[in-house]
């Protein structure tokens, strides 16, 4: 049961760090399309992907069930959080872990300094965590003079590169073989100067690179795909080994996980690890997970941290429409089969999290005034793609409908005026109110073949919402006659004998 | 305000509409369908799939199999509550390769880099091709099984199920469990798979029929 709150209700407390645009979607994409290579790759990963996922999915007689009790578990989880964090939080101390609350990125990052400043290093390594992306704590340790190794392959090629990533699980998607042979060559001090562009060869590289960093390091820093209310567990899935690497070697153990990350029981594993790896990466299972609870006598690190995100979250739950895109668990499927995605990548989304979910949690964290993230909802032709791929059953497309109306709606709290849209909704309004007013309008139909050129297409539209819509798009001369002209015009002598117009006459001259 | 409360209270407010708490429809399929013979083949053939290499043999073959797979080894290290008849016949008694990490004797990181090791498992999944360790005796803590670079690991068949939720009230969550499923892989690069990572590079199952 969840607890009533009688307390004054406070203003959503939006997220920061690297949830932000840094310029609209458009303008974004705009750039990011004439990326060819990254166009190509992306195409490239996301068909192969969604293969793989399409069969390894189709194997399962019952995908549909383990969704729908993917969704339910996640709605339980949402609706009795309270209760459910301070479960998981007296089982993890009772293990001997130590949980830290940040209300937002800043502070995150500021607990997890000073917990590497008590261990005297300036080193620490790290396995790929969407959660210590968005709050850049990278970027934030490394102008305090603590360097952060990225441990997974492709988190290494982007940050040697200096770099971002392009998609949230094949990051360095972007680059080709040669590209990373030549960022290795020039930033891995160690390497082999005679180096192929293999990708094998590429990697053993890298193997080489970190192993020592792996068998030295005092401190690692990971994320967590779950943790377990009933035994204070958490959990990482990953492909490469680095993740068991930072989980068992180092002394210390710092993890950065959203509040909402829980799953009430440890029996609720079966659904999650049938859905995460199978969405995912299209394998039937990932090579390693590791599951720790607080720390064990004797195996792994003895001194285990955790730090429990809200950046935004709150935000996003307390939208009783949108909360359910907390329910996401990061495979990217809705990426894979997002026919925006595909054409622009990753990068165009400017937050942490691109695509689909992106889409709308990045706004749902910050709020959707923040004027960065407000074009994000209209990245999408509300296909659906999204919600039939997606493991837990969020409903996407109603969510950015429901967003879109939101923008709209707190831009026209902003403005004394009018925007385009009102009046050009005032104006549909008014055109389909009666027939005589829609008849008035067709009128003026062949205006709008003049304004056309001899193609027959008008390349601009003035004012800023319809002429932004032509500023990539072209679009067809209007007819010289209205539908209701021609209807009525082809009914003037009706033949008693054909009811209906002929299909053959009537075609534009 | 302390941030734990503070954001306690943003969740508390943020539910102000006090949402139900569903329940969960259970399903799926959460019991065997196929018999013992066919959930082994169903292994066997996903462990493959991963690159793995898989052998099944019977009790009485175990220690020669092993000491075959560890002919190249220069050493090798086994938990200290491997059983000792897996090793014990001529090849491998007294063998001065063998190392034995145990509690109050521990090997280091340096101890286990690039060497081989044996161990046994607790339960593996036939639909997904995993192997869970759970770290008790039979099976060592985590980094026995990850810093070597050749892991010989021995699933009882008694120990096979065909579904995820067959396995998991097998092992206890709060014991630091690895789960295996191939070794490590990447498809980093152009999409192309590489195995071997990190953790061992090789990846030998040998399935007891009859243990
Ligand atoms: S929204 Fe659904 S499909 Fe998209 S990443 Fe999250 S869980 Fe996966």
């Amino acid at each position: 049961m969840s607890q009533v709150f009688v307390g004054m209700p406070s203003l959503p407390a939006y997220g920061r760090g690297n949830l932000f645009a840094t310029e609209s979607f458009p303008e974004a994409a705009h750039h990011e399309l004439r990326n060819d290579q990254l166009r190509t790759n992306l195409r490239h990963a996301t068909t192969t992907i969604r293969e793989k996922r399409a069969h390894v999915v189709g194997e399962l007689p019952d995908w549909e069930e383990l969704r729908s009790a993917g969704s339910a578990i996640k709605e339980a989880v949402m609706a009795d959080l309270p209760a459910m964090l301070e479960q998981f939080e007296a089982n993890f101390t009772a293990r001997g872990g130590t949980i830290h609350w940040a209300r937002d990125a800043e502070e995150a990052n500021r607990i997890v300094e000073g917990l590497i400043r008590e261990q005297d290093t300036d080193e620490v390594v790290k396995v790929k965590s969407m959660a210590t992306q968005e709050i850049g704590l990278n970027e934030y340790l490394d102008e305090r003079g603590i360097k952060a190794f990225e441990t997974d392959l492709a988190e290494l090629i982007v940050q040697l590169g200096h770099d971002k990533p392009s998609h949230i699980l094949v990051p360095a998607i972007h680059k080709n073989r040669s590209q990373i042979r030549d960022i290795f060559l020039k930033e891995m001090k160690d390497v082999d100067p005679n180096l192929s562009n293999d990708p094998r060869e590429l990697a053993m590289a890298a193997r080489a690179h970190l192993r020592r960093k792996f068998l030295s390091a005092k401190v690692a820093i990971s994320g967590a795909n779950f943790a377990l209310a009933d035994t204070g567990t958490l959990g990482v899935v990953e492909s490469e080994g680095n993740g068991r690497m930072c989980l068992t070697l180092p002394e210390t153990l710092i993890t950065v996980m959203g509040i909402e990350k829980l799953l009430p029981h440890a029996e609720d594993l079966e659904v999650f690890m049938q859905l995460l790896p199978r969405s995912s990466t299209g394998e039937r299972m990932n090579p390693y997970t590791s599951f720790w609870t607080g720390e064990s006598h004797d195996d792994g690190p003895q001194n285990v941290h955790l730090v429990m995100l809200d950046n935004g979250r709150t935000a996003a739950l307390a939208d009783t429409y949108g909360r359910s895109a907390l329910h996401c668990i990061r495979c990217s499927a809705c990426m894979n089969v997002c026919p925006v995605y595909e054409r622009t990548g990753g990068h165009a989304y400017g937050s942490t999290y691109p695509g689909p979910i992106g889409a709308i949690l990045s706004p749902l964290m910050t709020g959707i005034q923040a004027e960065e993230n407000n074009s994000l909802p209209y990245a999408s032709s509300l296909c659906g793609a999204c919600y039939d791929a997606c493991p837990v059953k969020i409903n996407i497309p109603e969510i950015l409908v429901h967003l879109r109306g939101e923008d709209v709606d707190s831009r026209r709290g902003q403005r004394r005026i009018p925007s385009e849209m009102d009046l050009m909704m005032k104006g549909v309004q008014w055109a389909f109110s009666s027939g005589q007013h829609l008849g008035l309008l067709e009128k003026a139909l062949p205006l709008g073949r003049l304004a056309a050129g001899r193609d027959k297409k008008i390349k601009r539209l003035p004012g800023h919402l319809a002429g932004g819509w032509t500023s990539s798009r072209d679009i067809p001369a209007p007819p010289s006659q209205s539908f209701r002209d021609w209807w009525v015009k082809e009914h003037q002598t009706p033949d008693p004998g054909t009811p209906g117009p002929s299909t053959t006459t009537g075609q534009e001259k | 305000m302390e941030a734990r409360e503070e954001i306690m209270d943003r969740i508390r407010t943020a539910l102000a509409d006090a949402p139900a708490v569903p329940d969960v429809p259970r399903n799926y399929r959460r019991t065997a369908d196929l018999g013992p013979e066919q959930v082994l083949e169903m292994l066997v053939d996903r462990l493959e799939d991963y690159k793995a290499k898989v052998s099944q043999v019977e009790a009485a073959d175990l220690p020669r199999t092993i000491a075959g797979l560890l002919a190249e080894a220069t050493s090798y290290v086994v938990p200290h509550g491997l059983p000792a008849e897996w090793l014990d016949n001529d090849t491998l008694r007294a063998d001065d390769r063998r190392l034995t990490d145990a509690p109050g004797h521990r090997l280091t990181v340096e101890d286990l880099d690039g060497i081989a090791v044996v161990t046994s498992s607790a339960v593996s999944i036939a639909e997904s091709g995993t192997i869970i360790l759970d770290g008790s005796p039979t099976q060592g803590r985590r980094a026995i099984s990850l810093v070597p670079d050749h892991h010989v690991c021995v699933v009882p068949a008694s120990t096979v199920v065909q579904l995820l939720p067959e396995a998991l009230p097998r092992v206890d969550p709060t014991h630091p469990l690895t789960w295996i499923s191939g070794p490590s892989a990447t498809s980093d690069i152009e999409l192309e798979r590489v195995e071997g990572v990190h953790g061992p590079r090789d990846l030998d199952v040998v399935i007891v029929t009859d243990l």
